[in-house]
């Protein structure tokens, strides 16, 4: 039995951390999806966008990729200002199918101009983080550049939950969320809380899109893998609650690199489906959600 | 007849191809608390819905202290000085009290004053100091409507709209929420108030409009109708 533990303890340890790294992926389309009602079905590019970004700049700066990201968070988050200000505002209020065909169409864009100015090549972010272990006890290694993830992500989780408790802004999204229409009335004007809300979710996606790079390999149409990652933690952890949209992620990763030291590495994404699938089965509404 | 704050001037509003408002015309004056009384259907929500910014009138005017405000959105009302407390209350349920308080001053103006108007509102309503950190949606229908009446005043509005205020509530409740009606007019706030409730309305108002199928029928102090003109403007017979 002890030693049954013993060999059970790495795969769990590597599940949560990648789970962390699943969180982060996923918290951006949890939150537009909460508070804007809209799937951005581009989110996953999103993402691999920021890992060239980061790309772009290390050939510049020769620094580390987690440092690329005072410069990648920004762009990002400015790029995800102006396309939910200029592009999906304009399509909202008008039913599902809208601006879920916009975010699709800036996804295709999106993947075919990384192609054109990257090529389809393998690209990853190379630092000396990816590919040391750390030892924890005599039985444990584990991946340093997982526990970065999970690290990163967790502070990040951390950092958007103060945001959203304590200034005006990050209430007046969870407001503009409950009652678009109430909000309005109290002079919040929806349509920039909207476009500052899509900011904050790509600037996630920006930190996702580096810790990605560092961790995988990516190439300019990896996005909708991660789009698929996300929307599977989405579902685990339920809308609602930041706190949730990670532990759905954290569920994820444990169920798939579980499976994968039981059945074998082929069946690692299957057991991630598995519990997707199982989950919507029995509780719709996501294992966290509120309300 | 003191000068009027808000003046509505033959406006049209339309759902679609449905006529809402036929040629509606209204004013408020500075201090007053004026009511628009009807049955359900008769116009009045679209009306303060329109002074909102909520829907937009296809024709006439509206202006708020001699500025026209007409097509604006409802975020330039609120920092021009109208503020509403919508049918149905409309609180956020998943903020606490104090947030949704919070969100009442989200205009920069507004926020200035915040910590002095939320002592005042706390006056006004005990409950809602006690109930603070308390999700809105814990709160009883009394205590929920106070919360929305509390957060309308917390932009420090010159013109407040009150819609159905009374809808849904304990008569014992309705007699304590338009007590503070009285309260919010003693501080030259004006008041404009929707309210199925015939007596209740005529009691606390200084001026009635009656309105059916969306026009104005009769207007009036409320001691110079007659019971008689009210019910034939009411009911449209």
């Amino acid at each position: 039995m002890l030693s049954f533990l013993n060999e059970l303890k790495a795969p769990i340890t590597n599940g949560l951390l990648l789970g962390g790294l699943y969180g982060i992926i996923g918290i951006g389309l949890s939150m537009i999806f909460g508070i804007v009602r809209m799937v951005n079905l581009a989110h996953g590019d999103l993402v691999i966008l920021a890992s060239y970004l980061s790309l772009v700049t290390m050939t510049f700066f020769p620094i580390s990729p987690l440092l690329t990201l005072i410069v990648v968070i920004p762009v990002m988050a400015l790029i995800g200002f102006i396309v939910q200000y200029c592009l999906l505002n304009r399509v909202l209020g008008k039913g599902m199918n809208p601006p879920l065909l916009v975010a699709f169409g800036l996804s295709i864009i999106l993947q075919n101009l990384l192609l054109l100015v990257f090529t389809p090549d393998a690209r990853t972010l190379m630092t000396s983080i990816s590919v040391k272990t750390i030892s924890l006890g005599s039985f444990l290694n584990i991946p340093l550049v997982y526990l970065v993830d999970f690290i990163v992500s967790l502070i990040t989780i951390a950092l958007l939950s103060r945001f959203f408790n304590r200034t005006y802004m990050g209430k007046a999204i969870r407001a503009a969320s409950d009652d678009e229409g109430a909000a309005q009335l109290m002079g919040i004007n929806t349509r920039t809380i909207y476009s500052f809300a899509m900011g904050i979710a790509t600037g996630t996606a920006a930190i996702a899109g580096v810790l990605v790079g560092m961790t995988f390999t990516f190439y300019p149409h990896t996005g909708p893998e991660y789009l698929i990652i996300a929307f599977g933690v989405v579902i685990v952890g339920g809308l609602g609650s930041l706190l949730g949209t990670f532990l759905g992620g954290l569920i994820l990763g444990l169920a798939q690199i579980l499976g994968a030291h039981f059945l074998g590495a082929g069946f690692q994404l299957l057991c991630g489906y598995l519990i997707l699938l199982i989950v919507l089965t029995f509780k719709p509404t996501g294992l966290f959600a509120k309300g | 007849m003191a000068k009027p704050l808000l003046r509505v001037q033959h406006i049209e509003v339309f759902y679609h191809d449905f006529h809402a408002l036929w040629d509606v015309s209204l004013e408020v004056e500075k201090g007053l608390v004026v009511s628009i009384i009807g049955a359900n259907g008769a116009g009045k929500s679209t009306l303060l819905n329109t002074i909102a910014g909520v829907l937009r009138p296809s024709s006439g005017i509206i202006e708020f202290d001699h500025k026209r405000i007409d097509g604006w959105m409802p975020y330039q009302m609120v920092a021009e000085g109208i503020s509403m407390v919508p049918e149905g209350r409309r609180i956020f349920p998943r903020l606490t009290v104090l947030e949704n308080l919070e969100m009442g001053c989200y205009v920069p103006k507004a926020r200035q004053k915040r910590d002095q108007v939320l002592k005042k509102i706390y006056e006004l309503f005990p409950i809602l100091e006690k109930r603070k950190n308390q999700f809105s949606i814990t709160l009883s229908g009394g205590e929920q409507q106070m919360l929305a009446i509390g957060r309308a005043l917390m932009s420090q509005p010159r013109l407040i709209l009150l819609d159905e205020i009374s809808l849904g509530l304990a008569p014992l409740v309705i007699k304590n929420i338009y007590q503070t009606v009285k309260q919010i007019h003693s501080e030259g706030i004006s008041a404009l108030l929707v309210e199925q409730d015939i007596q209740r309305s005529l009691k606390a108002c200084h001026k009635v409009y009656v309105m059916q199928s969306g026009k104005i029928r009769l207007e009036g102090r409320p001691g110079e109708l007659s019971q008689e003109d009210i019910r034939k403007a009411y009911f449209g017979v």
